[in-house]
């Protein structure tokens, strides 16, 4: 069964479609990336998948369940989380107040929730009264995962989460990323460092102009010579 | 604002001659009149509002003071206990060419510290105006004469007629007056510059990478619009011959003509001149019916009037946003649309723009 | 008058402005348009009030001149307006922005809304003037000035109110929720907060305010049809001095605006006064459209 399956989604914005027939799946516990040049339209996938864009036609399943079209808190509560590529903080409030934001739907125990996570990512936890607009890159896209947390979600969808990041940020944060998979939680990353996403990842997308040109296992996508020649940069292509 | 309401129904007939022939043909010549008039307002509303997405409330406020002026420089000195500035006494197409600059001379003023910043700084900042005039032609000593306002304003070719006949040589100014506007503004939205101001309005930021100047465009836009409502205003000052503070109201002056605009269809002159006479009709038209009038709303037929034209905005905007005429769809030869495939919009809700 | 005197007129009518627009900053910094309906809400709740004193009327509350049941005037217009302006957002604003209309486009639709509300205070209460009480209230001398106890009560209960709002706004879950809808809405729901709620409540609590924000102006003035009307510019003129979104901002705002367009007549004949909030928000949007305090809250 799986978790997430789309199926032949069509979306966009205003008058012009974007994605354009494109069908992906991910399974309990997996970690999937997605690769695919600029404006191929990954950002705007995850967002039709998570019901905030209009999706012009097919479908959305979650837990077996059809949730096209959905509103977001829908989805967040029947488990599902999304950390937006861009503005995925609330920058005037508070380290806390935004990860109490994660949990608006929670009924109790968010206190614990927030010490606990607070308490696992020490960068955060060091000042929790700080406004999150004051956060460096990495913290935010930290801060940005905690708040989707909040809720023990099964599925987590992460929009190019090392975007702005240094190298050290990175590893950190694919290492954040690989610790959150093993907690139970699968995910569904977008990533352009498509090498280190692939290397902890169980599978892989290409996307391309808004369709999957390719879909395969992590391990066989790295050593694709196509998607190393136009992903992984040719020099790092090993055999 | 009942003496404006009493002021223009004594200038469209007494509602009871309408049993008579002649006292319809009186009606019906007063009244399209001062539709003509109207549309002529709605027309510089639209170049603003419809074709260039400028939200400007304050439209009494130009009308207002186009009147003015053309009544101070077409008026005599004051006499007697009438105390007002200028006076000069000249010819009636002078004063309405000094309208047409102070409607200008305004937009310029609120325009400029306003256009450059959000869209809806403008509509607060003009909101306002209107109010601000009236209460310093109120209160200004010596300067507009205060509450009696301006009389004997002169009427254009006055003389030339019979008197019973002037009501026909004003019909025939007004929609002269209207035919004039309409080519103008016509002529100056379908041009190149009319085309950057659809595309300014449709997509700023597409306008904007195609390296059009933006604010200095809207203001244009917006100068335009208010020298063609400031004339309208001389239009409407010689027309009924005296004018006061209490005439220009919010409701009368910019309200009703953004209904007009809404109704007609924004975007596109001939609906908002059909919006123009749609709206005066019913506004114009609802106090020749008071008569057979439930008396429930019979005694404030004013007041429901008011009501339904609020009403009636509401209802266009959630049920019938392009109006009675929407705008042709047009592709700026400019600025082209983003590539990207079939429009999904217009797959979705079958709808061309969202407006 | 004296200068001083002046200044306190100029604080009690800014208590006043600023209550409004506290009610109208909120709504412009989470539903993201300007309001112009907010001033004829503000009729409404003077009126409705009214309404409430017709048939609860109580004994004057010494030493003010207000009669006790103007408390319970006061709760009821809150209410009343409050669930009006949320069953608007329902009705008319909501629909809008499921089809992504404009937000240019919902601010004529607020000013329809405006009109009809204007157009109904009419029917209901007619055009003549009205008042709460017919007695007077004697001032306190404090050396040269004078300051009658019905203004200490405005300006109280607006800081009051103040204070409520940024308990709800910092210390409650959904004053929170509407700080992040404001700060960002579209990542509000991928949150999982249900913004559509978040929005009514800042509709039903803007309501709250501006009926307040009237029945406080009526205290010391004649209840009018267009009053409310009347402050609209002054309210936006403090929205804007203290930046969009921010209610003490917009409170200061509104204090400013009070002030100056009082002490104005110290040098300028009174009937020019009204022109003053005009003067503000202009050299404002000119010098620092931001707002003073810039729009952080
Ligand atoms: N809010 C929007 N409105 C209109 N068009 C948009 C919007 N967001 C993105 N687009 C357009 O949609 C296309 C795909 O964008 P999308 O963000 O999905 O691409 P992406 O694959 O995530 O690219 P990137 O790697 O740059 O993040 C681009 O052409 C972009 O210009
Ligand atoms: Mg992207």
């Amino acid at each position: 069964m799986s978790l997430l399956e789309v199926v032949d989604l069509e979306a966009g914005y205003g008058d012009v479609l974007i994605v354009r027939g494109a069908s992906i799946h991910v399974e309990p516990g997996e970690i999937v990336t997605i690769i695919g040049p600029n404006g191929a339209g990954k950002s705007t996938l995850l967002k039709a998948a998570f019901g905030l864009i209009d999706i012009a036609s097919g479908t959305v399943r979650f837990k077996e369940q059809d949730v096209t079209r959905m509103p977001a808190h829908r989805l967040v509560e029947m488990g599902a989380a999304f950390v937006p590529q861009t503005d995925n903080v609330f920058p005037r409030l508070s380290i806390r107040e935004n990860l109490e934001m994660g949990a608006f739907r929670r009924k109790g125990g968010t206190t614990e929730r927030i010490e606990e996570l607070l308490g696992r990512f020490p960068d955060l936890g060091s000042r929790p009264g700080e406004q999150a607009g004051r956060l460096s890159g990495g913290q935010r896209q930290t801060l940005a995962m905690c708040r989707a947390l909040m809720l023990d979600p099964s599925l987590l969808l992460v929009d190019e989460p090392t975007a702005a990041l240094s190298p050290a940020a990175r590893q950190d944060l694919f290492r954040q990323i690989q610790s959150i998979r093993d907690s139970g939680v699968a995910i569904l990353m977008v990533e352009q460092n498509a090498r280190e996403a692939l290397e902890i990842s169980d599978r892989g997308y290409v996307l391309v102009n808004g369709a999957v040109a390719l879909e395969d296992r992590a391990e066989a996508m790295l050593t694709n010579e196509d998607i190393g020649r136009m992903f992984l940069g040719r020099s790092e292509v090993t055999g | 604002m009942l003496e404006a309401i009493m002021g223009l129904a004594m200038s469209l007939g007494d509602p009871t001659f309408l049993v008579t022939f002649q006292g319809a043909v009186n009606w019906s010549v007063g009244f399209l009149t001062t539709v003509a008039i109207f549309a002529i307002v709605v027309l510089g509303l639209n170049v603003q509002w419809g074709y260039t997405g400028i939200l400007n409330f304050g439209v009494v406020a130009f009308f207002m003071v186009g009147a003015y002026t053309s009544a101070l420089l077409t008026l005599g000195p004051a006499t007697g206990f009438n105390a007002y500035i200028l006076g000069l006494d000249l010819p009636v197409l002078v004063g309405w060419l000094g309208a047409a600059l102070a409607g200008a001379l305004l937009a310029l003023l609120v325009g400029l510290p306003t256009l450059r910043l959000r869209l809806d700084f403008l509509a607060i900042a003009t909101i306002g105006i209107a109010e601000i005039l009236r209460t310093f032609a109120r209160s200004g000593n010596g300067l507009v004469n205060r509450n009696e306002g301006l009389n004997g304003i002169p009427g254009f070719l006055a003389g030339t007629v019979d008197r019973g006949d002037y009501k026909w040589l004003l019909l025939a100014i007004a929609l002269a007056s209207l035919l004039l506007v309409y080519l103008l503004v016509r002529a100056a939205t379908e041009s190149p510059w009319g085309r950057v101001l659809r595309a300014i309005r449709d997509n700023e930021a597409t306008a904007q990478a195609a390296g059009k100047r933006t604010t200095v465009y809207r203001l244009q836009a917006f100068v335009l619009g208010g020298a063609i409502m400031g004339f309208a205003g001389a239009l409407y000052a010689h027309r009924i011959g005296a004018i006061s503070p209490p005439g220009f109201t919010d409701l009368f002056g910019t309200f009703l003509p953004y209904t007009m605009l809404i109704v007609g269809g924004a975007g596109n002159h001939r609906g908002v001149i059909l919006g123009s006479l749609v709206v005066g009709f019913f506004w114009f038209g609802t106090p020749l019916v008071q008569e057979s009038l439930p008396d429930a709303i019979g005694t404030n037929v004013f007041v429901w009037r008011q009501f339904f034209v609020g009403l009636l905005v509401v209802m266009f905007i959630l049920w019938l946003p392009k109006g009675l005429i929407a705008e042709e769809a047009r592709v700026s030869r400019f600025l082209p649309r983003v590539a990207g495939g079939p429009s999904l919009r217009a797959r979705i809700t079958g709808r061309f723009r969202a407006e | 008058m004296d200068f001083v005197q002046l200044i306190i007129i100029g604080i009690v009518v800014g208590s006043v402005v600023g209550l409004g627009a506290m009610g109208l900053t909120l709504t412009f910094g989470i539903l993201k348009f300007a309001n112009f309906a907010h001033g004829d809400m503000m009729t409404l709740g003077m009126f409705t009030a009214f309404a409430v004193l017709g048939v609860v009327r109580g004994p004057t509350l010494e030493p003010f001149s207000i009669p006790a049941g103007l408390i319970l005037a006061v709760l009821v217009a809150g209410s009343a307006v409050a669930l009006l302006a949320a069953s608007l957002d329902r009705l008319i604003y909501r629909r809008l922005r499921r089809r992504g209309s404009a937000l240019i486009t919902m601010a004529i639709a607020s000013l329809g809304i405006a009109i009809m509300t204007r157009a109904v205070v009419q029917l209901i209460w007619g055009p003549l003037p009205k008042r709460y009480s017919g007695g007077i209230n004697p001032s306190w001398s404090i050396g040269e000035l004078r300051v009658k106890p019905d203004q200490l009560l405005i300006v109280g209960l607006t800081l009051v109110l103040a204070v409520v709002l940024y308990l709800l706004l910092y210390r409650t879950k959904l004053g929170k929720a509407m700080r992040a809808t404001a700060d960002n809405a579209q990542l509000a729901d991928v949150a999982g907060i249900d913004t559509e709620r978040i929005r009514q409540a800042t509709w039903a609590i803007a309501g709250f305010l501006i009926a307040a924000a009237g029945v406080m102006f009526a205290l010391q003035a004649q209840l009018r049809y267009d009053a409310g009307f009347e402050f609209l510019l002054p309210m936006f003129a403090a929205v804007i001095l203290g930046g969009i979104g921010n209610p003490w901002g917009a409170l200061a705002g509104g204090l400013i605006v009070g002030i100056s367009q009082e002490t104005s007549t110290y040098w300028i004949p009174s009937g020019f006064k009204a022109g003053i909030p005009f003067v503000l928000l202009i050299a404002m949007l000119i010098a620092r459209p931001r707002g003073l305090f810039g729009s952080t809250f």
